[in-house]
């Protein structure tokens, strides 16, 4: 029976707007780019094993994710580590999405970042384009306004 | 979030350049219309024309295996040496093939074809004399229409006995321009 695994081409094709849109919120922009290459990188030396071609957009989300871990763990020798959901397909994002419909923009964004991505303030400053505190009173006044709804 | 055109460019060169590809393909602008070039880490695999890159990614991948990624830079050598050709700079190519796959005859014939000169024609007759098979005209013929990298093997050098042009994997009219190109016809 002959291994259906489709040409890399596709596969890239596929995934890799995913992937980045992932890296990118993981990581900010800069870092992406070389964690975005990385991930390939390792997906094109594994894929020549590969025994069927099921899952790949899991396999494929599995190895950015240890990527993201990685760049955490040389960013901050002293191991201090975000929880980051290594195992769970659904990023505790999703839930966080829905939960946040309603906030203005730039809160949403920094909501998700601080407690669905565990972010530090620093990462989500940049992602934002704004200072540190900024992010912090976006997150802070994020999650009072959902407090608020929340008691209604 | 959209990948930048420079993020994936930087992807593809860097992915031919770590040799991770089983093969590595891009379009190549001619007179003759886009060609489809292909490569390995042994050579050029497929030269085609009219090709549509999404049909032809699986039989690439048949071919050579399942890593197969558009890459410009890896058909670097064989896109200068093309441009040179269509722009009457260069008589012979300078570029390894990848043959796999071929039968022996076919092989055979294939290399005979590659010392038929710039500039001139054979015929496919005398091409199966000089392969050891007088008789086998019709079989060069339908090796000629599979050639897997015309241009660079120079099928289009190859006429009928009586000077007909006779047929072309590209079409009748493209025999045409080369055979200009290189001086034969008018």
């Amino acid at each position: 029976m002959a291994v259906v695994i489709p040409p890399f081409e596709r596969f890239y094709s596929d995934h890799r707007d995913e992937v980045y849109g992932f890296l990118r919120r993981r990581l900010g922009p800069g870092a992406a780019e070389d964690a975005f290459q990385e991930t390939f990188l390792r997906a094109l030396h594994a894929y020549g094993r590969l025994e069927h071609g099921r899952e790949l957009r899991a396999w494929v989300l599995t190895i950015a994710r240890r990527i993201v871990i990685d760049v955490y763990r040389r960013q901050r020798p002293q191991g201090e580590l975000p929880e980051l959901a290594a195992e769970d397909e659904l990023p505790a994002f999703e839930e966080l999405a829905g939960l946040t419909n309603g906030l203005p923009p730039t809160e949403r964004a920094a909501v998700v970042l601080r407690y669905g991505y565990d972010l530090p303030y620093e990462r989500i400053a940049a992602a934002l384009g704004s200072s540190q505190e900024a992010a912090r009173q976006a997150a802070s006044s994020g999650v009072r306004r959902l407090r608020k709804e929340h008691r209604r | 979030m959209t990948v930048s055109p420079d993020l994936d460019r930087r992807f593809r060169d860097a992915a031919a350049a770590a040799q991770l590809l089983d093969a590595a393909f891009d379009l190549v602008d001619s007179p003759l219309g886009p060609l489809l070039v292909a490569a390995t880490d042994r050579g050029l695999l497929r030269v085609m024309y009219d090709a549509e890159p999404e049909r032809e990614l699986e039989r690439l991948a048949l071919v050579a295996g399942p890593r197969v990624l558009r890459s410009p830079r890896a058909v670097d050598r064989a896109r200068r040496q093309l441009d040179e050709y269509f722009e009457g700079r260069r008589e012979q190519f300078e570029l390894e093939l990848d043959l796999r796959g071929l039968a022996p005859f076919a092989e055979h014939v294939l290399g005979e074809l590659a010392r038929v000169p710039y500039g001139t024609t054979t015929t496919y007759g005398t091409l199966a004399a000089q392969a050891g098979a007088p008789k086998a005209a019709r079989a060069v013929g339908t090796v000629m229409n599979r050639n897997p990298v015309p241009i660079v093997l120079p099928c289009h050098r190859v006429v009928g006995a009586s000077g007909a042009l006779t047929g072309y994997g590209g079409g009748l009219d493209r025999k045409v321009r080369l055979l200009r190109l290189e001086g034969v016809l008018a």
